[in-house]
């Protein structure tokens, strides 16, 4: 068994399509309509394009927002994504004016930070020591 | 309330959590779990480092800010100036008289 696609409930698909793409540097590739405005939409990390894919799903389930919101407001990431360098990551995506909950934390072998996709979520991103 | 002060300062757990709030302040829930766990491999519960959380906040040593969606906690380390001030040292050097 892998881990072939994970998802994240987004408020609106094509304002995270473009978060996901222009800011954190994914690339799409599925874009399927679903019904009146809904789509399959999923996008890959441009360094492994058959790697897991990660579904931007629509949080228009009444539950999605009280859910999300209890974890944002405790600073729980949703998901986490691998970098090559959290502080350079950082000083990119604050440049983008992306805000952080949690600056860049060195944690012994690892370090990380958590900011907010813009589009409901927290997302952890970080950098495991070789 | 120097009650409330002292009960919060005996838990060797609450001390950590003003030790890394000390380091930065305004710290999601998460990023003080996160801490416990990680530097100080302490295997305590989400629930419960809440409820620590509650009695510094309860002794006025953490305060908590909501940012929008976001809630951090802040250090506020004014309290402890009544433990100095209930128990004062004399003023200045003794040696100061000639």
């Amino acid at each position: 068994m892998r881990i072939h696609l994970t998802s994240v409930f987004v408020d609106d698909q094509a304002e995270a399509l473009r978060f996901y793409t222009e800011v954190l540097g994914f690339v799409k590739k599925h874009d399927v309509p679903l019904g009146e405005k809904d789509r399959w939409l999923t996008v890959v990390s441009p360094e492994e394009p058959g790697g897991t894919e990660l579904l931007l799903e629509p949080a228009g389930h009444p539950a999605a927002r009280t859910y999300r919101d209890a974890l944002v407001k405790d600073g729980i990431p949703l998901a986490q994504f691998a970098v090559g360098d959290v502080r350079a990551e950082f000083e990119r995506l604050r440049g983008h004016g992306v805000h952080f909950t949690q600056e860049p934390l060195e944690m012994g072998p690892v370090t990380t930070a958590v900011f907010d996709d813009t589009c409901g979520n927290l997302i952890q991103i970080a950098t495991q020591a070789q | 309330m120097a009650d409330d002060l002292f009960k919060a300062l005996a838990d060797p757990t609450r001390r950590i959590i003003i030790d890394e709030l000390v380091e930065r302040s305004g710290q999601t829930l998460f990023e003080i779990c996160s801490r416990l766990s990680m530097k100080h491999r302490l295997g305590i519960s989400r629930q419960a480092i809440s409820q620590h959380l509650a009695v510094l906040e309860a002794a006025g040593l953490v305060e908590v800010r909501r940012e929008g969606r976001y809630k951090y906690h802040d250090l506020n380390t004014a309290p402890l100036r009544q433990i100095t001030e209930r128990w004062p040292l004399p003023d200045g050097p003794e040696e100061s008289s000639p």
